[in-house]
């Protein structure tokens, strides 16, 4: 139920508005940075603030929501925010992907494919891809304006120069529909082709920085590259522990203090789903996580 | 070659009153092709100013001085630069050089200013170098840590390397030993043979007379009243 | 005789300015930063401008490097598709040329150089930002230009905070030259470095004039740099230019009253 002492969804209908128009304007102008008067939220910044509001700007009484954080839907971050709106909007919360109409997010894009209709909502700690290269933002806007994106190659030449490859291994940056250099948020590079052409509508909300950014579906993602070092997504070279999926993103998890570790799916609905259809991993017991 | 028409010069000290030194006046003057003149005349007669105002180096008041057709009194810098360049050497009594640069590279610099791949360059000043005697093993060095004969010697190296149409020599013979003071008077002779036209001073009397054609007294062209 | 036989450059008589600079003018509200500046800048020729500090003379080269936004004039380039006047001209578009027909070095390494960023890096932004996306061959060609400017190619991955002053002053050369640029601004160039290595630097900046055909703009108050490096030189004062001429000349029979009293204050080595 509402709290009635809330407005629907926490903000007032006028800054939902705002954060609305800043999100239209988002999807017209696809990657670029909307500035937006961003609410102080009842969490501190660095949990989700950004998200949250673009969420709430988002949401309907109608609407079935899902949170997820790191790809899972039980850790503190995702429980807290999905408890605040049902407790502020009173909607429907799911765990599973195929339900939900709105899937706010931090750093994973789900494994199971979004379709039309859906949106993805993600929490962005720091929009501006330039920004450790070129600390001042009116030469960063400059530089956007002017699709001046030389800078953003040289972040990735460093890379090769230091390590011998990209090691840029999350916030990798894209391009999109070849005009504006963006930060999916500190996504896996893993999740980066999930970027480009999805059906769904993403949308990206830095509440700190007070920016939003948006793709529209089935934009033109790509992932900046050399080309004599190509983008590659990659992970952790092995299956699944629980459910032997051997094409998802995976946790790393510490067993013991004798260096005891296994890998598991880090979307815990995909993994559950599949265990649930019978795939069974090294470790996994069918039904149960 | 070189023709100088009704040439003035005053110098004016606009911090010792504005005061106005007029120090050349009515100066007239030629030299043809494969012709060598020496200016003569007392210490401060205006010898040096001279040849500084055909060199472009010191502006004129009034006048015209053509070297090779142009009027370095009213040319634009980029046209003395280019004539400087192609048309006209210059070797003075004083060596300016970018410390550090070898002194091969010093000689060549003029050729390779004109273009001439550096191979070529670095091997007309060798050959030069080994003509004025300085020992090969100190091509490779700066010359401004050199004797002042040896770098007199680079001065004539460098003056020489290229064959320009116009010469002006200020003291070429000065502090040097009589075997190399004999190779620059062959230098000499060799530019006027393949048609310089050449201006100079020379205090070595024997100099002079072994390759001037004709003398020109500077004093004529002292200004009869002075300020 | 052999030497009249080898193979000259042809004459650049005919030539059209690279830079023509036209009653450029800078006002600071009340105070004039420059006024009434006008010159032509040939392909090949290095322009040294002299003056006291607040005699305008940064401020000319901020204006004629697209830094500073004149109140009044043109500065007009020799683009490859023909003259423009770079005062008038679309800010992408003057950047653009800023990054690949221009260059600019800065006094201070810090200024111009990315001082996080590794050496190949630094060289290789100016390539990246106008479309080079292959390693290797980035990577080649920071290699070739840090031998240019003696800088040893085993240096290529180290950051500028690594090198020395002398260093980091040629590593900003190269990162401005590595794209073949016509026209180089130079503020104080050789200012704050050893007079050793400041002579290392003036004899790099001849060569690299001479075989890139490199034209120059130099702003300094040291007038030896200026005898060694420019062919003509422009005075300035109180944001105008008193004198100008070729340097020899200006140096050595100066008309201007502060140009006399400019080369008589300098002490004789």
């Amino acid at each position: 139920m509402t709290d009635q002492a809330y407005n629907f969804a926490y903000l007032d209908e006028q800054t939902k508005g705002m954060i609305r128009r800043a999100i239209l304007k988002g999807l017209a102008v696809p990657g670029y940075q909307v500035p937006f008067a961003s609410r102080e939220m009842p969490m501190p910044y660095g949990w989700g603030t950004g998200g949250v509001q673009v969420t709430a700007a988002c949401l309907t009484p109608e609407d079935t929501l899902k949170v997820i954080d790191q790809g899972a839907d039980d850790t503190t971050n995702a429980v807290s925010i999905r408890k605040f709106f049902q407790r502020t909007a009173g909607v429907a919360v799911t765990e599973a992907t195929t339900e939900a109409s709105i899937i706010q997010t931090r750093h994973r894009i789900p494994e199971t494919t979004l379709s039309a209709g859906q949106i993805l909502v993600y929490q962005v700690p720091i929009p501006e891809p330039l920004r450790f290269l070129e600390p001042r933002e009116t030469e960063t806007r400059k530089m956007h304006e002017l699709e001046e994106y030389g800078l953003m190659q040289v972040k990735l030449y460093e890379d090769i120069a230091r390590h011998g490859q990209i090691a840029t291994a999350y916030a990798y940056p894209v391009r999109v529909e070849g005009r504006y250099v963006m930060d999916p948020s500190p996504i896996p590079k893993f999740d980066n082709p999930k970027l480009s052409g999805s059906a769904a509508i993403q949308l990206f909300g830095a509440g700190r920085e007070q920016r939003i950014y948006a793709l529209p579906p089935y934009s033109d993602v790509v992932s900046l590259d050399f080309d004599d070092h190509p983008f590659t997504a990659s992970k952790a070279a092995h299956d699944c522990a629980l459910c032997g999926a051997s094409d998802s993103y995976l946790d790393e998890v510490i067993t013991d203090d004798a260096g005891g570790r296994m890998f598991v799916c880090s979307d815990t609905d995909f993994c559950g789903g599949r265990r649930a259809g019978g795939h069974l991993g090294a470790l996994g017991v069918a039904g149960a996580l | 070659m070189i023709e100088i028409r009704d040439l003035s010069k005053n110098f004016v000290l606009h911090n010792q009153g504005s005061a106005m030194i007029p120090v050349m006046e009515h100066a007239n003057l030629h030299v043809g092709a494969g012709e060598c003149v020496g200016l003569i005349g007392a210490s401060g007669a205006g010898k040096s100013t001279l040849m500084r105002m055909v060199w472009g180096n010191y502006l004129a008041a009034s006048g015209a001085i053509l070297v090779g057709g142009l009027d370095v009194a009213r040319a634009e810098p980029r046209q003395i630069i280019a004539l400087r360049r192609r048309t006209l050497g210059y070797v003075s009594q004083f060596l300016r050089v970018v410390p550090r640069v070898p002194t091969l590279q010093v000689v060549a610099e003029p050729l390779l200013n004109l273009g001439l791949p550096a191979y070529q360059a670095q091997a007309r000043a060798a050959d030069l170098l080994a003509r004025l005697n300085i020992p090969e093993r100190l091509w490779s060095l700066s010359p401004t840590t050199f004797s002042g004969g040896e770098q007199q010697r680079v001065n004539i190296a460098r003056g020489f390397a290229h064959p320009y149409p116009a010469l002006l020599l200020d003291e070429p013979t000065a502090s040097l030993d009589a075997a190399t003071r004999e190779v620059v008077l062959h230098l000499i002779l060799e530019a006027k043979a393949r048609g310089a036209a050449i201006l100079g001073i020379f205090h070595d009397e024997a100099a002079r007379a072994a390759v001037c054609d004709r003398l020109v007294d500077v004093r004529a062209f002292t200004p009869k009243v002075a300020a | 005789m052999g030497v009249m036989d080898m193979k000259l450059a042809p004459p650049d008589q005919a030539e059209a300015p690279l830079l023509s600079v036209r009653d450029l003018g800078k006002m600071y509200g009340e105070r004039i930063g420059c006024a009434d500046v006008s010159f032509d800048l040939y392909p090949g020729e290095v322009l040294g401008i002299v003056g006291e500090s607040g005699s305008g003379k940064s401020t000319l080269l901020s204006c004629l490097a697209g830094h500073l936004q004149p109140d009044q004039g043109q500065v007009v380039f020799q683009t490859a598709t023909g003259p423009r006047d770079t005062v008038t001209m679309a800010e992408a578009e003057r950047r653009r040329m800023a990054r690949t027909d221009w260059a600019f070095v800065h006094q201070n390494p810090r200024d111009g150089l990315r001082m996080g960023v590794s050496a190949g890096g630094n060289v290789g932004e100016r390539l990246m930002a106008i479309g080079a996306r292959h390693y290797g061959d980035i990577r080649a060609q920071a290699i070739d230009w840090l031998g240019r400017v003696e800088i040893r190619p085993d240096r290529i991955d180290d950051r500028p905070r690594a090198f020395s002053g002398g260093m980091q002053q040629r590593l900003q050369i190269a990162r401005n030259l590595v794209t073949g640029p016509k026209l180089v601004f130079m503020d104080e160039p050789t200012g704050g470095l050893d007079v050793s290595v400041q002579a290392r630097l003036l004899d790099l900046l001849r060569g690299l004039v001479r075989e890139m055909g490199l034209s120059a703009i130099i702003v300094t108050h040291d007038l030896a740099v200026v005898r060694l490096l420019a062919d003509r030189l422009m005075v300035m004062k109180d944001g105008h230019v008193v004198e100008q001429g070729l340097t020899d000349q200006v140096l050595d029979d100066p008309q201007h009253a502060y140009t006399q009293l400019l080369v008589s204050s300098v002490l004789q080595v």
